[in-house]
């Protein structure tokens, strides 16, 4: 007699260690393969958008800190930049270096966590991400020196920062900047050759260049598919023109490209941070701006490129105190796009590590 | 640098094809009609000299007499970008093509503005709410909610 067989749905979070939040799928499996992944959103949903047209501008930057909370300053600076580009506000020069110092720092921070919590989806159970956290410790201690914050830091403002780098600042940063390479070839020693991360993450989850873009991917995961697009680079906004970095690419797309290419990112940041420290020059660190402004009617759109992708505010001005539409447009919704094609025809543990090297915070995805 | 197409520019090489088209246009953005939106979309993504590929994003703004619906586009071919959009004049029943036939990337994104204006869009495989629960009464983010 012939097993008769039927696939069966599976509930995975939104309370589970692998989902990087209150992440929920769906996933119908047939024996331990995915036939399909339904992924619902909503667990932390506190309608940012709706909150934010009734508040001053200033008053919306520490809304954005609970955007992607793990890089609160990137999202500051996205949101500054549309305000600025919106109302026409210039940034003093000492401002734009303490912005790059800044949000690369807090790039290789999220990095860091995303790699880390990769490594641990692939099994290698907080041992990694442990050490992550060590250097990443030092980076939220630099970022308390300036903002008196560790997680939400509402440290930028239209028009500069909030307050100048204290003196010990610039001091500990270049102890942080000569320890930073050796703990990044002390993690490539441990895990670049790593025959279970291999084993692990080689090939699986491929990510085609073309679907790539055209699911709208951005940030490590588009560039791990081998598309070269950096904003930094393609669309250079605050001084990043100034700076000399490369934008790495890798060949295949797969899990372990993406663990890579975040490596290989954060190399990058200390380069770019390298030469903004020898470059910042004295001065103002914020411009004349009004308590409450109100810019010309019209629309902007401030982008940056930040850990995850492609961060962007669309603000709507009707020239009062508060924006009339504030909308954001969040990398880590949109790279989840083709999950779902990826994880087809793999394996449940396959599908943790696929999810895991997208790398996504649930709180920039429900807003 | 991305440069903004100008959206004069663009809306006459649209007009050649598809006359009547363009409501209006702006130094880096136009307006289309609701009716010919999938026709522009579809020839402002192969045409040469625009190959629009990325979807930067999608939203919409209520102006309580309509529904503006943006669409970002950019090429990451020629390093241009546009901002393209459509109005929606019905606030009981509004409905727009969805365009997640050329772009897969506004898949989220069209639910998204499903949920929260309550604009459906036809064609979409899976329109359903994205954030809040089913039986929600109302679109939050419209802005006759309080």
């Amino acid at each position: 007699m012939a097993v008769r067989t039927e696939p069966f749905v599976l509930n995975m979070g939104p309370v589970h260690p692998s989902t990087h939040g209150v992440f929920r799928m769906r996933v119908t499996l047939d024996g331990e393969v995915v036939v399909d992944i339904e992924p619902v959103f909503g667990y932390l949903h506190r309608g940012i958008e709706k909150l934010a047209e009734q508040r001053t501008y200033a008053g919306i930057i520490p809304l954005t800190d609970r955007l992607d909370y793990i890089s609160s300053m990137n999202n500051n600076f996205a949101y500054c930049l549309a305000v600025e580009k919106l109302a026409g506000i210039k940034v003093p020069e000492r401002a734009e270096y303490i912005r790059v110092i800044i949000s690369e720092l807090q790039r290789i921070a999220a990095l860091l966590i995303a790699v880390g919590a990769f490594l641990n989806d692939c099994g290698a159970f907080f041992t990694p991400f442990l050490y992550m956290f060590r250097e990443r410790e030092r980076i939220v201690d630099l970022f308390e020196m300036v903002s008196g914050q560790r997680l939400t830091y509402n440290y930028l403002r239209a028009g500069g920062v909030s307050q100048d780098l204290p003196e010990e600042f610039l001091p500990a940063l270049r102890k942080f900047m000569d320890m930073m390479p050796r703990f990044m070839d002390e993690y490539d020693r441990l895990l670049q050759q790593n025959e279970i991360l291999i084993a692990r993450a080689k090939g699986v989850g491929i990510l085609p260049a073309e679907q790539a873009i055209n699911c709208s991917i951005s940030g490590p995961v588009l560039r791990a598919s081998g598309v070269k697009w950096d904003i930094r680079k393609d669309d250079p906004y605050s001084i990043y023109d100034r700076f000399d970095f490369d934008v790495p690419t890798q060949p295949a797309g797969d899990c372990y490209d993406r663990y890579r290419q975040r490596v290989e990112e954060m190399r990058q940041s200390l380069r770019i941070i390298e030469q903004a420290m020898k470059q910042i020059p004295s001065g103002p660190v914020r411009a004349e701006v009004p308590h409450l402004i109100h810019p010309p009617v019209g629309e902007a759109y401030g982008r940056i490129e930040c850990p995850k992708g492609e961060l962007g505010f669309y603000l709507v001005s009707d020239n009062s105190i508060a924006p009339y539409r504030c909308h954001i447009r969040p990398p880590s919704l949109i790279n989840l796009t083709a999950l779902r094609d990826m994880v087809r025809g793999w394996k449940v543990a396959d599908l943790i590590i696929i999810f895991g090297s997208i790398d996504i915070t649930v709180g920039e995805i429900d807003r | 640098m991305t440069v903004a197409l100008s959206g004069k520019e663009v809306a006459g090489k649209i007009e050649e094809k598809f006359p009547g088209s363009v409501v209006e246009s702006g130094p880096d953005n136009l307006v289309v009609k609701v009716d010919s939106l999938l026709d522009i979309a579809r020839f402002l993504k192969e045409a040469d000299g625009l190959e629009f590929n990325y979807l930067n994003f999608v939203t919409a703004v209520d102006y309580y007499d309509h529904f503006a619906v943006a669409y970002r586009l950019s090429s990451l071919k020629h390093n241009h970008s546009l901002t393209v959009k459509a109005r929606c004049y019905d606030r009981e029943n509004p409905a727009l093509p969805s365009v997640t036939g050329l772009w897969q990337g506004a898949d989220f994104q069209e639910r998204e503005i499903y949920d929260l204006f309550g604009i459906r869009f036809e064609g979409h495989p899976n329109l359903k709410r994205i954030f809040l629960w089913e039986g929600f009464e109302g679109h939050p983010l419209r802005k006759d909610f309080i």
